[in-house]
């Protein structure tokens, strides 16, 4: 579904990934790790398309197409979605207004006839129960106010209703308490499907409790230092990132 | 950056779809300005010698006076003796008796713009007297109205209906002497709407009029003005657009606004005048004097606004909190793009006891757009407990527009309560990439984000223009749906 190849690239003249390779199959969770500054975020933004980073070689195959020439929002309507770390409040525009406008986009590029209000509606209460959300906050502006936790459940309750194929989750578990840490991982696990795929960038091994990946891939100074199995994230856990940082040295 | 830039730009880039010019033969008065050509429109209009009076008393105020340098616009000196200062569209035989007899070409004109002059189904509950150049062509749902003992019509008709109410109430909100355009409108307007509802009357419908200005080097001068008797509410809504013009047309209108005890006036505009084109080139410019008197005690009187046009905008809609208990409102979105400048506020002065007022005002830069707001609250002695809350935001969309804040509070009573919120912020990138991550086209983002700033002010609108101030702002409107 998703191959990365030699990707490079950077910010304002700084080169942050320095040679990606990954290689993500439908049905697959990754995760990928690292220390502070390796790149994990970056990652997440070029995959999805943020304005100002450069891309310097590489590339990115996403069901055979190139990632890389898309369009961010051409990229969200061919099913890659982005969990932001902080989510961005947009005030006045009601969040199930935004929910719905983004999910009529996307079915349009895909041929599909758009929702009306009401089938909307019918599906987002649907949704909502997996995320153990309160309807009160699609009343409100999206993102505005919400504390970080019912912004993270958000962003997870967005992909719920707009069902993705590549779902990126970058740093999702931080800010969450353990309770809203078991909810959000509970809906990701649900949202798991044989024809998906989910990429979860993480600090800490925390989430992998909840989550259980398929694969781990380490992540260093812009590339990946190794890859391995769930054990991968219980050893980092146990003794941190140095020992692979020297390895890797 | 540049996926904000060049929203910016497309948002920037839409053509004035209005702009076109109607072919009509039009019956002028030469260029300039002085007594003859005030006693000449006077005796078109066959006004009694009162308002001759009235409006030669104000030619000659004005004559003393020099146009307003305070507001933040530039603008070169305007030559009023180069203005043509009457033009009516020319009448075949004795003129038009219903709107059948109306010119076909000033039909289509208005068909154009969307305006539903005729009596259809799809109009019910909108009432429209429009204004062409300077004579009032069509008046709907007359009858209806006047069951209720509303009278809504030209002002020149009123003139010639009411001459004791307009003899009362004329210049009684803003006199003549009130500043240099109001002036110059006292002296040489033209037509305009009068609206009179009867003690304990709810207007039946919203009342609308649009405005519009044809012919070449014409400044149109309207004059409403509107009264609304004890105990009775109106609902107003006046809503612009002019066709394509190459040379700067004034516009100097005087709304005056006037409740008595327990009365309630509602008035809206959604104004889409000629901006000019993206080079600064041509344009309306906007100089109008609205305000209220809320003289009634418990009377209330709102304004909300919605400015998208003109080149220059110079406009403070403004209410006299005179009456003890009375509300004053002030919602506004300007939006100014390319060369546009707007330099717009209100002004609350809170005279009687318990007096409430409420600011809102939002104003939108692109381009090189330069907005400011400027708003006094006034607080007299005698004002006991008054209160007033101001909120003032600007959004920018890039980075070679302007934004500007004037407040002005003089409070001169100890037991007033005086809020000023002001916020200043840019369309943020992350707004737009968040948007766009989600499906959505970076244009369909920025009209989302802007729609979504601007809703307190399109909530306060009635529904048919809360889609209109939609349509002008290219944004899709929330809250219509689910």
């Amino acid at each position: 579904m998703l191959e990365i190849k030699n990707l490079h690239a950077g910010v304002d003249g700084k080169q942050i990934l320095k040679g990606i390779n990954l290689v993500i199959q439908a049905g697959e969770v990754h995760a990928v790790m690292g220390p502070n500054g390796s790149g994990k975020s970056t990652l997440a933004q070029v995959l999805a398309g943020r304005d100002g980073y450069s891309i310097s070689t590489g590339e990115v195959l996403y069901d055979g197409k190139d990632l890389l020439e898309m369009d961010p929002e051409e990229r969200a309507r061919e099913g890659v979605f982005l969990a932001f770390q902080y989510p961005v409040e947009i005030p006045g525009v009601n969040s199930t207004y935004f929910l719905k406008a983004a999910l009529n986009e996307i079915r349009k590029s895909k041929g599909l006839p758009e929702l009306d209000a009401i089938e909307f509606l019918t599906l987002v209460k649907e949704k909502m129960k997996l995320l153990d959300l309160s309807e009160d906050l699609l009343k409100r502006p999206v993102n505005e106010g919400f504390s970080g936790g019912e912004k993270k459940r958000n962003e997870i309750f967005q992909m719920a209703v707009l069902e993705p194929k590549l779902a990126i989750l970058d740093e999702t578990d931080s800010g969450l308490d353990i309770d809203a840490l078991r909810i959000v991982s509970g809906g990701v696990n649900k949202l798991k499907r044989p024809d998906n795929a989910q990429l979860l960038i993480t600090h800490y091994q925390r989430l992998l409790n909840y989550i259980v990946p398929d694969y781990v891939h380490v992540l260093y100074d812009g590339r990946i230092v190794r890859s391995g199995s769930r054990e991968l994230a219980l050893e980092l856990e146990e003794k941190g990132y140095d020992w692979l940082i020297k390895e890797a040295a | 950056m540049s996926t904000a830039t060049e929203t910016i730009e497309g948002f920037v880039s839409k053509e004035y779809k209005y702009g076109f010019v109607t072919d009509v033969e039009t019956e002028s008065a030469p260029p300039g300005l002085n007594e003859d050509i005030i006693r000449l429109i006077s005796k078109k209009k066959n006004e009694p010698e009162f308002l001759l009076e009235w409006r030669l008393k104000a030619f000659r105020h004005w004559l003393t006076m020099t146009p307003p340098t305070w507001p933040q616009v530039k603008y070169p000196p305007i030559d009023f003796q180069k203005i043509i200062y009457y033009s009516a569209p020319k009448k075949r035989g004795d003129g038009p008796k219903s709107l059948d007899e109306v010119d076909p070409k000033l039909l289509e004109t208005y068909e154009k713009l969307g305006i539903p002059l005729r009596e259809r189904e799809r109009l019910a509950g909108v009432a429209v007297d429009a204004v062409f150049d300077s004579v009032s062509v069509g008046t709907t749902f007359k009858e209806k109205l006047a069951e209720k003992g509303v009278i809504f019509c030209s002002f020149s008709e009123a003139v010639q209906e009411h001459p004791d109410l307009i003899k009362k109430y004329l210049g009684s909100v803003v006199p003549y002497t009130d500043n240099f355009y109001a002036a110059l409108n006292s002296a040489v307007f033209s037509d305009g709407s009068f609206c009179f509802i009867p003690k304990g009357v709810r207007c039946p419908m919203e009342l609308s009029t649009y405005f519009r200005i044809n012919a070449a080097n014409t400044g149109q001068f309207e004059r409403t003005l509107i009264v609304a008797e004890e105990a009775s509410y109106v609902s107003y809504l006046e809503g612009c657009t002019a066709p394509m013009r190459d040379e700067n047309q004034l516009h100097a209108a005087v709304v005056e606004l006037f409740t008595n005890d327990r009365a309630e006036i509602k008035y809206s505009t959604v104004q889409n005048w000629y901006p000019g084109d993206e080079h600064g080139k041509g344009g309306i410019y906007n100089f109008v004097t609205k305000r209220g008197l809320a003289k009634g005690v418990n009377s209330k009187i709102s304004w909300t606004q919605v400015e998208t046009g003109s080149a220059i905008t110079w406009k403070y809609p403004s209410v006299i909190l005179q009456g003890d208990n009375s509300i004053g409102e002030f919602y506004s979105v300007a939006l100014t793009n390319n060369y546009q400048q707007a330099d717009t506020g209100t002004k609350m002065v809170h005279v009687g006891k318990n007096t409430r007022s409420t600011i809102v005002s939002k104003g939108i830069s692109a381009g090189r757009g330069q907005n400011s707001y400027r708003g006094l609250v006034k607080i007299l002695k005698g004002a006991t407990n008054a209160r007033n809350f101001s909120q003032c935001d600007s959004l920018l969309l890039g980075n070679k527009c302007g934004a500007h804040t004037f407040p002005y509070i003089e409070v001169k009573n100890t037991s007033a309560q005086v809020e000023h919120e002001a916020t200043t912020s840019k369309i943020g990138e992350d707004q737009i990439f968040y948007c766009n991550q989600r499906g959505l086209s970076t244009q369909d983002a920025v009209n989302m984000i802007v729609n979504g700033y601007c809703k307190e002010v399109f909530k306060q609108l009635p529904m048919e223009f809360a889609v209109e101030a939609q349509k002008l702002l290219g944004v899709s409107l929330e809250g219509s749906v689910g």
